[in-house]
């Protein structure tokens, strides 16, 4: 199979439904594909391609000129990234939506109206989405021709009169829960209606951690930017920042050496294993399992703990720079780091198979919170969220970059779809990435581990796609002129799985929310930006 | 359940004693000792993310890990403002949380104190003050104590919780 067989096929329906498209420019965003189309072909597009069998991964808005906008959407078939770009007038900002054939596209298209003022035509929700109210309704603050902070911004009001969802009937109450959430975590805004202790329906208002990121990402140099992509979201700081640094290397043809890519990915999958360690002792706590909670954040201290004392932070921030990594390995840090994995897989033997047969876990994991493969696949879900319910992607096996190009990649597939399996899927994880950190670490490439930085042509761009731990990531960076970012979009993989959580929580009981929650773990400020 | 008990029995106890972690008991003492003092022995401290990249929460939820294990220094994480001796805010305060946290500040009993924690919260950090984020928590609420960090591990966070007791007396 090769990359891009399926093109042709996709191009001939393009041209059955009379959808003109160029692809001229395609080797500019090499390993993905460019093709530019008319507005009105945008929506037809994504019919065409929804028969192709792509999933829908991202959108963002660029402003070209004083009088332009480009929208740019991916789309995914087989790991080949397909970028589709279109050209709108600021004085005719109207262009078919993606939300009747993905409704991935549901939210990314209301942020970016609410951030350039494109109107979806079709779009089957017309409430706002990221904005509350710290900008008036055609504030638009990602247009060039608005400043980073108005010198008039007074204080923010709270967002009080969001339309919901409303249920009515005899016996059906209402729960609203958030922002400001019960435990240690991040801020959002769940409103549930129910029934006796049934879940009829979820609503998920989130935007409450917005920062302004893609507007100061404006005008960073590649260094102060792949800071900014590692604080996007604290979790997933490896995995944005590669993905920044993939970006702006791809734009500035700049090669990573070898032994950079491999250490990359020896921080990635210590970032992954680090989050499911966390995350599985989370999810055991909410069901009141408080043994595997203290036994899994034992695991993660000590994993965390050897980040600092090798690599000098203890979740790993900002040691990816562009061009390659801040430091190099000695023999005696792999010789640690092999031995820290042999420790940790030991200890997993051992605690892994006692959640397995403990029958009071197994009560509230199983058949709790079931996301259904064919809503999986309508959804368009990501990572182990989708691995948990049918849905065989990895970019690291499928699109397969380096350093994962040379490596044996697995990546379990269940179709249960309840927390249990999410569960499982990351328990499986930790083994492959073991699997992947001990082929990293015995044949580490020798060499430099940064490329000398070369400044970027003025336009040019790159696209980043990036396995991190909670899924897929998208990356796009423009720079301008003086080697400084122009544009900046990075697509968490919280934006396709948030949707998630709405559906799988139908008809399970308040009380297991929590731990639904946790199974899904989406992020807020990835998500909000 | 055998096997349960068997693994509890051969982990024992991980709390860091003094000869492990010199710095952390010695601090952990030192904070207990003002608790004690101040709070009738034990502080309730109510989290407040106002926009943070939840890094800060990593390292906050690490703080009751069986290694530092704080609630043995008399500091518990709860519920609701209304319990709360003193706030720990994270993050830049977003602009779409900036009525949240004065709120969440109003519904906290006085005395009361707010701990900025991470960079974020003590000067703005990466994000600082734009059309989307109020930048430091003082821009918003008033602070009694900072703890920098991006994030601040949790041995920094218990260096400032002792600091914010020691300034206040």
């Amino acid at each position: 199979m090769s990359r891009f067989d399926w093109l042709p096929e996709l191009l001939a329906r393009c041209e059955d439904q009379l959808i003109p498209v160029s692809g001229d420019t395609a080797r500019r965003l090499a390993p993905a594909h460019l093709i530019v189309l008319d507005p009105e072909g945008w929506g037809r597009m994504a019919k065409v391609a929804r028969e192709q069998g792509c999933h829908w991964s991202a959108l963002w808005v660029e402003q070209t000129d004083a009088e332009t906008l480009q929208a740019n959407a991916v789309l995914v078939f087989r790991g080949d990234y397909l970028m589709i770009r279109t050209g709108l007038p600021l004085t005719n900002l109207v262009l078919p939506s993606h939300t009747p054939w993905f409704p991935a596209a549901n939210h990314p298209e209301r942020h970016a109206r609410d951030l350039f003022g494109i109107v979806f035509s079709d779009h089957p929700d017309h409430r706002r989405w990221t904005r509350h109210l710290a900008w008036s309704e055609d504030g638009y603050p990602l247009r060039h021709n608005k400043p980073v902070c108005p010198d008039d911004i007074g204080e923010t009001l709270p967002d009080s009169n969001y339309p919901f969802f409303q249920a009515q009937g005899a016996g059906v109450y209402e729960i609203p829960v958030g922002p400001v959430h019960a435990g240690i975590i991040e801020p959002g805004h769940f409103r549930f209606q129910a029934e006796g202790e049934t879940v009829l329906n979820l609503e998920i208002r989130l935007g409450y951690t917005h920062k302004g990121i893609e507007k100061i990402a404006e005008g960073r140099e590649p260094g102060t930017l792949a800071r900014l992509a590692g604080r996007l979201s604290g979790d997933s700081t490896v995995a944005h920042t590669w993905a920044a640094c993939q970006a702006m290397e791809r734009a500035a043809d700049v090669t990573p050496p070898p032994r950079a890519q491999a250490i990359r990915a020896v921080f990635a999958e210590r970032e992954r294993i680090a989050n499911h360690l966390g995350d599985i002792g989370a999810i055991c706590n909410d069901v009141g399992f408080t043994f595997a909670q203290m036994q899994f954040s034992r695991l993660r201290e000590d994993w965390q703990r050897v980040n600092q004392s090798l690599f000098g932070h203890r979740l790993l921030m900002d040691r990816i720079v562009p061009g390659g990594v801040l430091r190099d390995l000695t023999s005696d840090n792999t010789t640690l780091l092999q031995e820290q994995n042999r420790t940790l897989r030991g200890e997993l033997e051992t605690l892994l198979p006692i959640l397995d047969d403990h029958p009071s876990l197994e009560d509230r994991l199983l058949g709790t919170g079931i996301l259904s493969a064919e809503t999986a696949i309508t959804l368009g879900v990501t990572g182990f969220v989708g691995k948990a319910s049918g849905i065989d992607i990895d970019l690291r096996r499928d699109h397969c970059y380096a350093p994962y190009d040379r490596l044996i990649v697995d990546s379990p597939c269940l179709q249960a779809g309840d927390v249990a399996a999410r569960l499982q899927v990351r328990a499986t994880e930790i083994h492959h990435s073991f699997d992947l950190l001990t082929q990293l670490l015995t044949d580490l490439p020798e060499g430099p581990v940064q490329a000398e930085w070369q400044m970027p042509a003025a336009g040019s761009e790159g696209l980043g796609m990036v396995e991190g731990w909670r899924g897929e990531i998208v990356t796009h960076v423009r720079f301008g002129t003086d080697g400084r970012v122009a544009r900046f979009f990075p697509r968490d993989p919280s934006w396709l799985n948030w949707p998630a959580l709405e559906q799988l929580i139908h008809g399970n009981i308040v009380p297991d929310f929590p731990v639904c929650n946790k199974s899904v773990n989406g992020s807020y400020s990835g998500h909000d930006l | 359940m055998l096997r349960i008990l068997n693994k509890i029995r051969k982990i024992g106890i991980i709390t860091e004693a003094a000869p492990h972690d010199a710095e952390l008991e010695a601090l952990g003492i030192q904070v207990k000792h003002h608790i004690d003092k101040l709070f009738c022995g034990s502080l309730a401290i109510r989290a407040v993310d106002a926009g943070s990249c939840n890094g800060c929460e990593l390292e906050i939820h690490a703080l009751n890990n069986p290694y530092y294990d704080v609630e043995r220094f008399g500091i518990h994480f709860v519920a609701s403002p209304r319990h709360a001796d003193a706030l720990l805010v994270t993050g830049p305060v977003s602009r779409h949380m900036e009525a949240a946290l004065k709120r969440t500040y109003n519904a906290t009993p006085a005395p009361k104190w707010v701990i900025a924690c991470g960079d974020c919260a003590c000067h703005g950090g990466e994000f600082g003050v734009s059309y989307a984020s109020c930048g430091a928590v003082e821009n918003v609420i008033p602070v009694d104590v900072t703890i920098p960090g991006c994030p601040p591990t949790p041995t920094a966070l218990l260096g400032g919780l002792l600091l914010a007791m020691k300034q206040s007396q």
